[in-house]
């Protein structure tokens, strides 16, 4: 039987995701991939892949789903959540594991992850990945374009995701201490490039307010609702392309922060761009968020680039392996035949 | 020396606007610029993508900076020749009958045309593809003669089909997968427009197409065809850069 997890509650929109397809956007395909890059990537490292393996992305109430292999490793970043492992479907209580760590699982087993709290996204990643063809490179849903993850669309019940490794690796578990996830206030933008549809009276307004994110908020665009933004002149522009982060401002002059699933051309104008340094954090805004935005220098946005590049390569720095507990020592000796029975020595 | 303006997009993108308005020497010059700079590749630029009127530059500011960057694509635009950039001809049929054309008596209500009237004006031009964009494979064509320009209807619908025909203002386009969408839908096209297995659009910015208008069961056939994947679609011509 192919070794896969099949999902027993889907969550509230439960995908498969990597850092989505680049290069294809003159053709009307969006990048998409994960929103928060930087909890991605310690999933995976936690998981002990490549820090580009596609993984479940879960956002606001994670999934549950039943483990069809022999054993496997998982691993899980990102807001707060409370996951349970079960020893199968009838088993009421489980026992409860941390983020930012790495577990074992075994067949039969079900994992449970509860309502996501102070943050919008968790991440799932399992040893060696999904068994799933890239579709231009990536693994990532692209629900729009129907195509890419699992069907294109967002995980259901009874989907059964297929693994790539039946077992997991005979290593010791990890865990991941000292990574921010947390998601500043204020967000940095550079202004445009639709700055000029704007007064500088209204550019004010918009730095001096503070915005909320939405209901109705989802992968393609963050909603906002603050301090309503008047244009100069109309609100329709002659359609041009979308960079992810683009903050665009509709007839009711409520700001919408486009994300990774937003379409690659639009026709309204676009006051300021949020900077890639912040799109992680960006995409940790839960629903109620109150944030505010400040603007910053090209050269302040490199800078900050530098700096998020650091804090991804440092992720391998703050793992630490666990010891395992003796009895479990003692089991995987056994199993190597390193040491024998007690019985048989002194036979 | 052609007229722009560089206008950040970010910290990893940045726009070279040529004008604001849809206008065909405007799309020359992006398409132009767009070659240019994909034939040149500057290290650090990953992607560039055509719209209307701009294009947009996706680079890695690690690598390049918006000032080199700019300095580049000044060059650039400095020695760019006015033509049109070449594209393919193609010939896409579309059943206009009234089961896929959900929209038609409203256009002709809006337009005082009859249903055979909007047919033949709109299968009579031959539309020049500006860009791709919304979806994978949808091509912005244009122009709509000006009798059939529509705005959007008062609400949008949730879902068509995948290969409805709309008017969109000025534009044509078919939709390449099932869609939300506020535009009139007056037909529909057999043809696949996007191959998700290749990562493949049919249609690319400065091509040329004319709707050939088909019957309900020609139209039949040929999605039977696409379907098993017997169909070939050919362009019917290359054109040469024609001097805009």
């Amino acid at each position: 039987m192919t070794p896969a997890l099949r999902i027993i509650t889907p969550g509230l929109s439960t995908t498969v995701q990597d850092l989505g397809r680049h290069g294809f956007q003159r053709l009307g395909v969006s990048v998409g991939g994960v929103l928060d890059p930087v909890a991605f990537r310690a999933a995976n490292r936690l998981a002990g892949n490549p820090s580009d393996t596609g993984v479940l992305e879960a956002v606001y109430r994670g999934p549950s789903f039943a483990v069809e292999t022999d054993d496997a490793r998982l691993a899980f970043a990102g807001a707060e959540a409370t996951v349970e492992i079960l020893d199968g479907a009838d088993a009421e209580r489980g026992e409860t594991v941390d983020l930012m760590r790495s577990v074992r699982v075994r067949r039969g087993q079900i994992v449970r992850i509860g309502a996501i709290k102070r943050g919008a996204t968790l991440y799932i990643a399992v040893e060696g990945g999904f068994a799933i063809a890239p579709v231009l490179g990536s693994v990532a849903t692209d629900r729009r374009g129907g195509m890419g993850g699992w069907q294109g669309r967002p995980l259901r019940e009874g989907d059964v995701l297929p693994l790539c490794r039946a077992t997991a690796s005979e290593r010791d578990e990890c865990r991941l201490d000292g990574l921010d996830l947390g998601a500043p206030h204020r967000l940095r933008v550079v202004l445009g490039p639709q700055d000029d549809w704007f007064s500088a009276g209204e550019i004010e307004r918009f730095f001096a307010g503070e915005y909320t994110v939405s209901a109705g908020s989802n992968r393609m665009g963050m909603r906002l609702e603050g301090p309503a933004l008047q244009h100069r002149h109309g609100f329709n522009i002659v359609s041009d392309a979308i960079a992810t982060g683009a903050i665009q401002v509709p007839g009711n002059g409520q700001p919408l922060i486009l994300l990774a699933d937003h379409q690659t051309t639009g026709g309204y104008p676009k006051i300021a761009t949020v900077i890639s340094a912040d799109l992680p954090a960006l995409g940790r805004l839960p629903i109620g968020a109150k944030i505010s935005f400040a603007a910053v220098t090209l050269e302040q946005a490199a800078a900050a680039r530098r700096a998020l590049f650091a804090t991804l390569d440092g992720i391998d720095d703050k793992i630490v392996r666990l010891s395992p507990p003796p009895a479990a020592i003692a089991a995987r000796l056994l199993e190597c035949n390193l040491i024998s029975g007690v019985y048989d020595a002194a036979a | 020396m052609l007229d722009y303006r560089l206008l950040p997009a970010g910290d990893t993108a940045l726009v070279v606007e040529f004008g604001d308005r849809i206008d065909r020497s405007l799309s020359a010059a992006v398409l132009a610029l767009a070659q240019a700079l994909d034939e040149e590749r500057i290290a650090g630029v990953i992607e560039t993508v055509p719209t209307f009127r701009s294009l947009m530059v996706h680079y890695e500011p690690l690598a390049v900076s918006f000032d080199t960057l700019a300095a580049r694509i000044g060059e650039r635009v400095g020695t760019l020749r006015a033509r049109e950039t070449a594209g393919r001809s193609w010939h896409l049929p579309v059943c206009y009958d009234r089961r896929f054309a959900i929209d038609l008596d409203e256009v002709a209500r809006r337009t005082s045309l009859t249903a055979q009237q909007i047919v033949e004006r709109h299968s009579a031009e031959v539309y020049h593809v500006y860009m791709l964009g919304f979806l994978p494979g949808q091509a912005y064509m244009g122009e709509v003669a000006a009798e059939l320009a529509l705005e959007r209807l008062p609400s949008p619908r949730t879902a068509i089909p995948a290969g409805s025909l709309a008017i969109a203002g000025r534009m044509s386009c078919v939709f390449p997968l099932e869609t939300p969408c506020g535009w009139h839908i007056i037909g529909r096209c057999p043809i696949p427009l996007w191959d998700p297995a290749r990562g493949a659009a049919l249609l690319a910015p400065a091509d040329k197409v004319t709707f050939i208008p088909v019957s309900a069961r020609e139209y039949e056939t040929l999605r039977t065809r696409a379907a098993e994947g017997v169909l070939r679609v050919e362009p019917v011509s290359e054109i040469a850069g024609a001097v805009a």
